[in-house]
């Protein structure tokens, strides 16, 4: 894993110190609310609905096992007991008083963690596949450039004020976990025709309430000159972007109002100016970066072990359980480990404090100290022998943590919605907790398969609403919530945006009506092997729509 | 005529307050002054802008409230959910165990 350099240890101290003499400042009404906002939203703390609110930056959702223990420490110490991951691999903590926030800071710099850059109009956390360097379809591990792109765009001063925030996730594999289409920036890393490996830009893709695929704009960039790249697409954007309405600022925007080939062309001029600069990136320091991701020493094992397959044998439920959540891994013997943080009933993405713990020991026990964080709201042990499995499932099941649904419809995304956002219209977490319970037979999950459900409670999408192949999206109509299905999203290699169904649907319905999007998606897939996904796309959503509302309502136009 | 009331987030914790007819801010949303009319709703913006400069609290606004009989409730879904100082979610009693602030 990275470990911080002198500079990188300095600057999170000096930063530490400086917002702690802000907050003390605002206390003390030597500086108002309107000069506080923007400092404390760039140290990520929000007010929200009922409190304040801190999210904590895991740099591309990889974490130590001493890292997590200091989470579940700071949950315990300064707030109600757990804490919240979210769809951006970071974790967000619901409670926290402002006047204890320094020294919940101080606490995360022992740990190399803080919470720059988590919120405000900047290059924002960079997000990576949650099975990098371990994933059997990888490439190259992307961690080694994400941690690179953490650095370069860490108080950038050129774009600490952009026209509204900005987005990069990058993935190594082949098939694409970390949604990269529908980000600011998605760098997707590939082999070229001489072998080379290098990165596929994407631009302009994201949700919110305008959602837009991204567009391959340039099809391969060399390693050394990714920075430079990144900097003339930034540079570009910082320009040109929208600044006169909040509502069209973000790249997406400008990218299609300018059109892509432009925006390229625009992006490709710049960086002809700057290409060979000081962002020329050195192999050696690429290098020397790698060697911080490289991976542990495994045993040499082999790769079938007659005590697991005896196992899986004996405990139907241990074998539903590796069936979903455990995923092959690059080294023999060994196993990808998801960890569902969507219990039957439970809140989409939050872990007690005593999870954490737990799940700091069982990474110490099982997985080298080492962990990470799905942009699925799920945690993940990259590196677990095959022969442990066993006892680690037996662990995890007593602590909640060993739901076989990773994949499922009830591994739903939820942003947190108005049980405690500032900005939602309609609750998401009730919703998913109702869907979550109506699909809970393990068998029943199972039959159905492969299902993404997403569910936001406002417009701005944090919910990832329109690529879950079902979309859930909370309104508000006259002061009552109500909510609008999508269907056919997807934030994979297929990526598209779902279609709305139809009317929306009342609180009490919701469940229901998905139920009869699955029962018709049931009844006309060709086979146990034809996804949900694949099967709208083969039939199309009339079929879906004439199953909800029967065949006079099909027409009627969709809820606002 | 519309009966209204104001809130905020108490500026040191954050957690949501009420205006009360004594002039200070309670956690407790039936502590809260029923304000009747605009100028009753004005001179209570005009304390909460005093107390806001004072440290007291932040992001004041006025809520529309429902007066039934003896009950008294937040007229919209947001504010009665803020008024329940908490996520309407039953959340697994394991999750709950550290502090709850007042």
């Amino acid at each position: 894993m990275y470990r911080y350099d002198e500079f990188d240890a300095t600057f999170v101290r000096e930063r530490v110190k400086q917002f702690t003499g802000q907050v003390e400042r605002r206390l003390a009404g030597e500086i108002t609310e309107e000069q506080f906002r923007p400092l404390r939203l760039q140290n990520g703390v929000y007010l929200q609905l009922h409190a304040y609110m801190l999210r904590i930056a895991i740099p591309y959702g990889t974490l130590s096992s001493k890292q997590m223990r200091k989470l579940g420490f700071i949950a315990r110490r300064y707030d109600r007991g757990f804490g919240h991951f979210t769809t951006r691999q970071n974790i967000q903590f619901n409670w926290p008083q402002l006047d204890e926030v320094p020294a919940i800071l101080e606490h995360l710099a022992e740990v190399e963690m803080h919470a720059i850059q988590t919120s405000g109009n900047c290059i924002r956390n960079t997000t990576a596949d949650q099975h990098s360097g371990v994933a059997v379809d990888e490439i190259e591990d992307p961690r080694v450039y994400a941690e690179i792109i953490r650095q370069w765009s860490t108080l950038h001063p050129e774009f600490a004020f952009l026209p509204r925030k900005f987005k990069i996730a990058v993935t190594g594999a082949a098939h694409d976990r970390a949604a990269v289409r529908v980000h600011d920036i998605g760098l997707r890393m590939l082999k070229n025709e001489a072998g080379e490996i290098g990165f596929e830009v994407w631009v302009g893709g994201g949700l919110g309430r305008t959602p837009i695929i991204g567009t391959a704009i340039k099809p391969f960039v060399e390693k050394q000159h990714l920075l430079s790249y990144l900097e003339a697409v930034l540079r570009v954007y910082n320009q040109l972007g929208r600044r006169d309405n909040l509502y069209k600022a973000r790249i997406k925007i400008l990218v299609n109002a300018t059109g892509a080939e432009e925006f390229a062309r625009l992006v490709e001029e710049e960086w002809q100016s700057i290409k060979d600069s000081a962002l020329t990136l050195p192999l050696e320091e690429i290098e020397r970066i790698r060697q911080y991701f490289a991976l542990p020493e495994y045993e040499s094992l082999p790769d079938w072990t007659p005590e697991f397959e005896a196992a899986r044998k004996a405990n139907p439920e241990f074998a539903r359980w590796v069936q979903s959540n455990v995923k092959p891994h690059r080294q023999a013997g060994y196993a990808i480990v998801d960890i569902s943080l969507k219990p039957d009933g439970g809140a989409p993405g939050d872990a007690s404090a005593d999870q954490m713990d737990i799940v700091a020991d069982l990474a110490d026990d099982y997985s080298f100290g080492e962990l990470r964080v799905s942009h699925h709201q799920n945690l993940v042990l990259p590196h677990v022998r095959q022969q442990d499995l066993f006892a680690l499932w037996q662990r995890l099941s007593g602590a909640k943590l060993a739901t076989s649904n990773i994949g499922f419809i009830t591994d739903i995304i939820a942003c947190p919605g108005l049980d405690y956002c500032n900005l939602a219209n309609a609750r998401a977490i009730p919703v998913a907790q109702r869907i979550s319970r109506t699909f809970s037979d393990p068998k029943r999950l199972a039959e159905i398969g492969e299902l993404r459900l997403n569910i936001s409670g406002c417009i701005n999408a944090c919910g990832h609403h329109h690529v879950g192949n079902i979309g859930i999206l909370g309104v508000d109509k006259h002061g009552e919530e109500f909510y609008q299905v999508t269907l056919g999203g997807s934030s994979r290699d297929d990526a598209s945006i779902g279609k709305i169904v139809g009317p929306a649907f009342s609180t009490e319905d919701i469940a229901g009506a998905v139920e009869t999007i699955v029962t018709t998606y049931l009844g006309a897939r060709t086979s146990e092997a034809e996804r949900f996904i694949d099967t709208y796309r083969r039939i199309g959503i009339d079929p879906f729509k004439e199953a909800l509302y029967g065949n006079s309502q099909a027409r009627r136009p969709a809820a606002e | 005529m519309s009966t209204q009331m104001v809130t905020a987030n108490r500026l040191t914790d954050g957690m949501v307050v009420y205006l009360t007819n004594q002039g200070d801010w309670a956690t407790q949303f039936s502590a809260g002054a029923v304000l009747a009319g605009e100028a009753a709703a004005e001179a209570a913006m005009a304390d909460a802008a005093a107390a806001a400069k004072q440290q007291l609290i932040v992001g004041q606004y006025l809520i529309d409230v429902l007066i039934e009989g003896d009950s008294i409730k937040p007229t919209s879904t947001r504010e009665r959910i803020r008024a329940d100082r908490g996520p309407t979610i039953e959340v697994d009693a394991g999750s709950w165990t550290g502090r709850i602030g007042d």
